[in-house]
């Protein structure tokens, strides 16, 4: 549900980031959003598509990259990509004393246009 | 076309004013607890008793989230402990400058122990760093102990678990073991207490933990 304030909140970085940039139409935007982050793809597109009305954004493309929540297991120093959010215990040895590397990214990787 | 890098987060600017909030509140030396749970599952119930409970000990503050009403506030005001209502006015999560203006509005008070009790919703407030010390998550036994595994996120975020309603769990499907199992898959270190706000049970134990809490910063 909160999609849309994450979307309006990289529509304004990225308006700050275009004006500095002198780029007045923007073609695609790629965004890269970690499995355990809150954010639905589906409904960052949707939010997308509903607010990038004006000129700067109209013609823009949405490109989202899902990124696996990866963990390396303090115990036992394997790592390994946890299939689920909710298993996130190794799947070496059982522990649950793991730290998670990747997973929670919610972040622009670059936009392009003219 | 030119291709700009930009490596930013998105919620960049939120964790930005949230840094600010907890340089605040360390200046303001107290403790802070963002309180999260589903609608219904006692938040406030559980506060009433907290500060029935510690107010001749601690000066306790307490900042209402919630999408309209000011009910919550109400109540809390009721009890004799400074509040502030913020309306999201539909928004489905407190964000860190909603927070620090909430904050101004206390900032003439001592206080030592500073709640904010979210907007209920187990999803989206999970992604908002608010500048506090750490999160607590509040679960009842009528929603089922399944919730740990769906809502991972904020399971995993939380220093502690209040289990409210304890005292429904004989009416209920409830499976303590199978709570008490995926809560350490999830999230091993997290403190979990059992409590009824109805009956008071256990709320001991929490309101004793929060003052060792409270007395653990250095600021």
């Amino acid at each position: 549900m909160h999609e849309l304030s994450l979307i309006a909140g990289m529509m304004d970085l990225i308006r700050n980031s275009a004006d500095k940039n002198q780029i007045t139409q923007i073609s695609r935007i790629k965004l890269v959003v970690g499995k355990l982050s809150m954010a639905l793809p589906h409904s960052l597109s949707f939010a997308f598509e509903t607010l990038a009305q004006e000129e700067l954004f109209k013609d823009a493309e949405l490109l989202i990259e899902e990124r696996e929540i990866c963990c390396q297991c303090q115990q036992c120093q394997q790592q390994y990509v946890a299939e689920m959010p909710s298993r996130l215990f190794c799947p070496y040895c059982g522990s649950s004393d793991t730290q998670m590397l990747t997973g929670r990214e919610l972040f622009i990787e670059f936009y392009e246009g003219d | 076309m030119a291709q700009i890098r930009m490596e930013t987060n998105i919620l960049g600017a939120n964790d930005m004013l949230a840094a600010k909030n907890r340089r605040i509140f360390k200046e303001a030396g107290m403790l802070v607890v963002n309180l999260m749970s589903s609608p219904g599952s006692g938040k406030t119930t559980l506060l009433e008793k907290t500060i029935e409970g510690i107010k001749g000990r601690i000066r306790l503050g307490v900042i209402e989230g919630d999408l309209y009403t000011d009910q919550d506030a109400m109540r809390i005001e009721n009890k004799g402990v400074e509040v502030v209502q913020i309306n999201t006015e539909g928004t489905c999560h407190l964000d860190a400058s909603m927070v620090e203006k909430a904050w101004r509005r206390l900032a003439h008070h001592p206080i030592q122990l500073l709640f904010i009790e979210n907007v209920g919703n187990l999803v989206c407030p999970a992604e908002f760093d608010l500048g506090e010390h750490f999160k607590v998550v509040v679960l009842s036994t009528t929603e089922g102990h399944d919730k740990v595994l769906k809502y991972p996120l904020v399971f995993n975020q939380a220093r502690a678990v209040v289990l409210n309603k304890i005292d429904l769990l004989p009416y209920t499907d409830f499976d303590m073991d199978a709570f008490s199992r995926d809560l350490q898959l999830v999230n091993p270190m997290v403190k979990v207490f059992r409590v009824s706000g109805r009956t008071g049970e256990g709320i001991d134990q929490w309101n004793q933990w929060l003052l060792e809490e409270v007395g653990k910063q250095h600021f």
